[in-house]
């Protein structure tokens, strides 16, 4: 498989310079009844061939329809993007044409959905839907695209693989399924995979074998990996960057490491200590206070002050850009920025 | 409600939850909390008013409950006001046909056979030179009366049985669905053909007898799919918990969350029993001359409609009003009924 | 019913015994040999039994009072189930769930009502557990219809006022409708609800698994300063085995319709002797990023057998690294392990392994 690897890599055609996706400023609103939900408002972050950046965000964060509107399958209406780019090996996703895009996705770029179940058809064989993507996209035979079938899942670690390309998507367990949905996005080698909420249905011990057959599959094929999460240990277990979102904004963005260890956002922060630790048993957890806002009616200035142990004034009144975060002696710190007027504070304080 | 914003998303992506900023301001903490027996009330500190939503609620020393609640929303719903007043006016039309009209509907007099509207007889004449517009008015009653009481009857059954058919299962329900299987295996045409001609009488209450015997099972179906719907919802677990009896929970839990499917059915239902009824009549086994009513007159009218239209169009222009008229009124009562919508 | 009459408390002897006080550290429920057994039937008009879904298959334990006992396992594993069966809502195939000493398993009538106020359940999801259709003041008041001795008719109204304001939500809300609130603020109103009959044993199946990470902290801290201002007992089920160690003073572990293992917090979360709850320990993603390269984990093969079909002796045996001939054969007891027992070691308590031995799988002492 080193061969494809290789080919993986040049077909992307990915430099240190120009990375394998980049999103510019992007927008995304919902149109409804009661007014314009604003879901996503200016998101930028990059992925490379072979990373993984995890979008980390609560409901209603815009974690999820960003990544529809980069795969381009976001339900319009209600929804439009309203603005940015979504640079994908240097070329605007966003001009292309419908049929264009269409391209694009399954054979570049592939999702793997929270529900696998809803997302197979349940009247046709699994063999049938994977071999489907080599019919559409390749124009394989029938026979060959069964062949392809199996091979695919036995990739994806589905014993039996001969037997089971016969079988329903509902004779399949949760776990078996999820494979499944990979093998299927898998299936025309693209270079990015938006795995959104991969393991959230599974068991505990389902999900570590999911998450560690998605980490092996995107070393092997040196893919780029974008996993959308609220799950702060599946974050910390596979993400290289993570992008923490919070009504529809990047708040912070840092590698996985000094995110964990020294958080710039002070939401960021609330929720790593909101996680349950050994030393605080018995004791009350801390919680960040209040609600999540409404998204018809985000809150003015920074949208985290209502529920921010550390808001000022100009909180309320200032949206705080994505600083730059830097150590106290002004060291960069690469990768690192922080949307609060008071990361110093956050980061050193 | 109006002062009390209920937050609808409709098409909001990822998380539907609603917004009141500050319901919870301060998680109270142990210390405050740690000392206070149940139903103490000293401690005001997180319910004092905190937002303009809260001072808004001026009802607030009233309890509702949902029925006062779907009123106050239907009196101010325009549907449910022109529906109300189309049905109170075909009401008094079909009580005291006498107000609308002084002629009677069956003296007739062939020599204005078919004629069109003139004055003093805006909607002309029948085949038989009768007034079309007294036959219209006095039809109401035998039309309304086998559309409101055949779906009363058949709505009133139908949900019944489902409703006992979804909650109990078991035999119950297989003994009510395979009975219901029956009656909807029997063609409403045939079936009528048969039955209605060997009962000698020929009253309105035999066509509605025999439409609520042939119509109850598609409501029962529809009825017994909303209540094992509902039935399975957590709220009703939880009653059960809490140690509700069988009547409460159908009446306070299921019902009022499976009615909305069978007011849709019903009100539609009421448009085809009318239609039915004339059917039925056409065929000579519903309701017979003299008897007056919408069904007997657009039957007769439909050979003759190219020649005179306005004998076909002015009954059955009433009869499209009255079914129109229940629909809405359908619609705004099922609306009302969700907190939802409001 | 076949059992002998003796065998069944009657109405008096249960509502004689809801009203005995308890003791902090006694036993207030306990659980023996429980079964579900659901029948798996063939045939529409004439149904034919073709098996059982043995959703819960001989549990035993006991509920302290004042503790939280967490119940963890993967679904699939009963615990749903073993909830509903100790609330009543489904009857038990077999066994006894002795609530101050007086089997309620077979309970009815004025009995099971007398236990209803006694015990509660708060339920997984915030958004299907209240009726839409009712306002808050209605759903939270709805106790006090059922049970009209707990409030005069008169102070109903209050009641449920001040219950809104023990859950911290905002009295005056009492004619609003669910769907006007937030996940969070519907899980305080279902634990407003479980709260009005003021119960002693609250029973929480996965309480704050539908909830956003950042309101599941406030949640868990209410549930605590509820626990400890009415002396509650908590069974607090959860598949999230951080908030379940946070919350609990015992834990017990289930799979497949067994208890696998059972002890404090301590002993099982640093001292796991049964295999399944190693694997689950060490599957649990951990939010700290530092050290994950050199982390062993412990990655099961295969799935969850049918609960319908489960493996003869040790129903782990399947995925089990160290199944041998003997855990097809003899089915291990939930006891002290042979070669712990008698040891004053914190990996001596209740595991059902033929081939217990102490891992720290999670290196967190």
């Amino acid at each position: 498989m080193s061969s494809t690897a290789v080919s993986a890599r040049a077909k992307t055609g990915d430099t240190e310079e120009t990375p394998l996706l980049q999103v510019r400023d992007l927008h995304v609103e919902f149109r409804t009844r009661d007014g314009v939900a604003k879901a996503v408002n200016g998101v930028n972050y990059s992925v490379r061939a072979g990373e993984t950046l995890a979008i980390l965000g609560e409901s209603g964060s815009g974690k999820s329809v960003s990544s529809q509107a980069v795969m381009g399958i976001l339900d319009s209406p209600p929804g439009f993007v309203t603005g940015g780019e979504i640079l994908f090996k240097g070329r605007d996703l966003l001009k292309l044409s419908n049929e264009e895009r269409r391209k694009v996705r399954g054979a570049q770029m592939a999702m793997v959905f929270q529900d696998a179940l809803s997302s197979l058809n349940p009247v046709h064989t699994v063999g049938t839907q994977l071999g489907e993507m080599y019919r559409v996209h390749k124009g394989s035979s029938k026979k060959e695209a069964k062949l392809k079938a199996v091979e695919l899942m036995e990739r994806v670690g589905i014993p039996g693989a001969k037997e089971r390309v016969n079988q329903y998507p509902h004779q399949f367990s949760g776990g078996m399924r999820q494979r499944v949905m990979i093998a299927m996005a898998l299936a025309l080698e693209p270079d990015l995979i938006i795995a959104d909420e991969p393991t959230t249905a599974l068991d505990v011990t389902v999900q570590a074998q999911v998450m560690e057959l998605l980490g092996d599959l995107q070393r092997e094929y040196d893919m780029g990996l974008i996993l959308i999460t609220h799950d702060l240990g599946v974050v910390a277990d596979v993400a290289d960057k993570i992008a923490v979102m919070y009504a529809g904004r990047i708040v912070e963005t840092a590698p996985v490491h000094e995110l964990y260890a020294r958080p710039a956002h002070p939401y960021t922060r609330g929720l790593l200590d909101s996680i349950p630790r050994l030393d605080q048993k018995g004791q009350e957890l801390y919680a960040i206070k209040g609600l999540p806002p409404n998204l018809l009616r985000i809150p003015s200035g920074c949208a985290f002050n209502p529920r921010c142990p550390m808001a000022q004034d100009i909180c309320r009144s200032e949206v705080p850009p994505l600083h730059a975060v830097t150590e106290e002696d002004g060291r960069p710190l690469p990768g690192r920025g922080s949307a609060c007027h008071f990361w110093k504070e956050t980061l050193h304080g | 409600m109006p002062d009390q914003q209920p937050n609808k998303h409709n098409g909001v992506p990822e998380d539907s939850s609603t917004e009141l900023s500050s319901a919870f301001p301060e998680t109270p903490t142990l210390g405050a909390m740690g000392a206070q027996p149940l139903l103490d009330k000293e401690d005001l500190s997180h319910s004092a008013p905190q937002s303009a939503e809260a001072v808004g609620v001026t009802d607030r020393e009233v309890a509702r409950s949902l029925w006062q609640d779907a009123w106050r929303e239907l009196r101010r719903n325009p549907v449910f006001l022109i529906s109300g007043v189309l049905i109170v006016l075909l009401l008094l039309v079909a009580i005291w046909p006498g107000l609308f009209d002084s002629t009677s509907p069956l003296s007739c007099d062939l020599s204005k056979s078919q004629l069109g509207p003139t004055s003093g007889h805006p909607f002309g004449f029948d085949t038989q030179g009768c007034d079309v517009y007294a036959r219209t008015i006095h039809g109401a009653r035998a039309s309304i009366t086998v559309g409101v009481f055949a779906t009363a009857g058949a709505a009133l059954l139908g949900t019944l049985m489902g409703g006992l058919a979804g909650f109990f299962g078991g035999w119950i329900d297989a003994v009510i669905s395979r009975i219901a299987d029956i009656f909807f295996g029997i063609p409403i045409l045939l079936g009528g053909l048969v039955f209605l001609s060997v009962i000698p009488s020929q009253s309105i209450w035999v066509v509605v007898g025999f439409i609520v015997v042939l119509g109850w099972p598609q409501i029962a179906r529809i009825a017994r799919g909303a209540v094992i719907t509902a039935k399975q919802q957590d709220y009703v677990t939880a009653a059960q918990a809490l140690g509700a009896g069988n009547s409460r929970m159908l009446l306070r839990h299921i019902m009022p969350n499976a009615l909305a499917p069978i007011i849709v059915v019903a009100t539609i239902a009421l448009g085809t029993y009318i239609s039915l009824e004339a059917t039925l009549s056409y065929l000579g086994v519903g309701l017979k001359p003299p008897t007056v009513s919408w069904g007997i007159d657009i039957s007769s009218a439909a050979d003759t409609f190219r020649n005179a239209p306005h004998m076909l169009l002015f009954p059955a222009g009433a009869l499209c009003i009255t079914i129109l008229a229940f629909i809405m009124l359908g619609d705004a009562v099922r609306d009302a009924l969700d907190p939802k919508l409001r | 019913m076949a059992s002998p009459v003796s065998a069944v408390p009657t109405e008096d002897a249960i509502e004689a015994a809801v009203e005995k006080p308890v003791e902090r550290g006694e036993p207030i429920l306990q659980v023996r040999d429980l079964e579900k057994h659901f029948p798996l039937t063939q045939g529409i008009l004439i149904k034919k039994q073709v098996g059982a879904v043995k959703a819960v298959d001989g549990v035993s334990f006991d509920l302290y009072q004042g503790e939280t006992l967490g119940i963890v396992g993967e679904s699939g594993c009963g615990k749903s189930t073993l909830a509903k069966v100790l609330m009543n809502l489904e009857r038990a195939t077999a066994g006894q769930v002795l609530y101050k000493g007086e089997d309620i398993s077979k309970a009815s009538g004025r009995a099971l009502k007398a236990i209803r106020r006694n015990i509660q359940m708060v339920f997984q999801d915030p958004y299907t557990s209240l009726n839409p259709r009712m306002t808050v003041g209605d759903i939270i008041g709805e106790p006090f219809e059922i049970h009209p001795e707990v409030a005069p008719k008169g102070d109903r109204r209050k009641a449920v006022q001040d219950l809104l304001d023990v859950v911290g939500l905002n009295p005056e809300y009492i004619n609003r409708y669910p769907h006007q609130f937030s996940g969070g603020q519907r899980q305080r109103i279902g634990i407003a609800r479980g709260l009005a009959l003021k119960p002693e044993v609250i029973i929480a199946d996965e309480p704050v698994s539908a909830l956003d990470v950042s309101v599941q902290a406030q949640v868990i801290n209410l549930l605590e300063q509820l626990q400890n201002e009415f002396n509650l007992s908590y069974m607090f089920i959860a598949h999230d085995l951080s908030i379940v160690r946070h919350i609990s003073d015992r834990v017990g572990v289930m799979y497949l319709g067994r208890m696998v293992e059972i002890g404090s917090d301590e002993e099982i979360y640093e001292h796991p002797t049964h295999p399944y709850t190693q694997a689950l320990l060490s599957a649990v993603p951990v939010p700290d990023p530092s050290g994950r390269e050199g982390r062993e984990r412990i990655i099961l093969s295969g799935d969850i057998p049918s609960p319908a079909n489960p493996p003869s002796g040790c129903r782990f045996r399947t995925r089990c690294w160290k199944a041998q001939e003997k855990c097809a054969i003899d089915v291990p007891l939930l006891a002290v392990p042979e070669v712990f027992r008698g040891q004053d070691t914190p990996a001596a308590h209740a595991s059902a392994c033929h081939f217990a031995e102490d891992v720290d799988v999670v290196g967190a002492s």
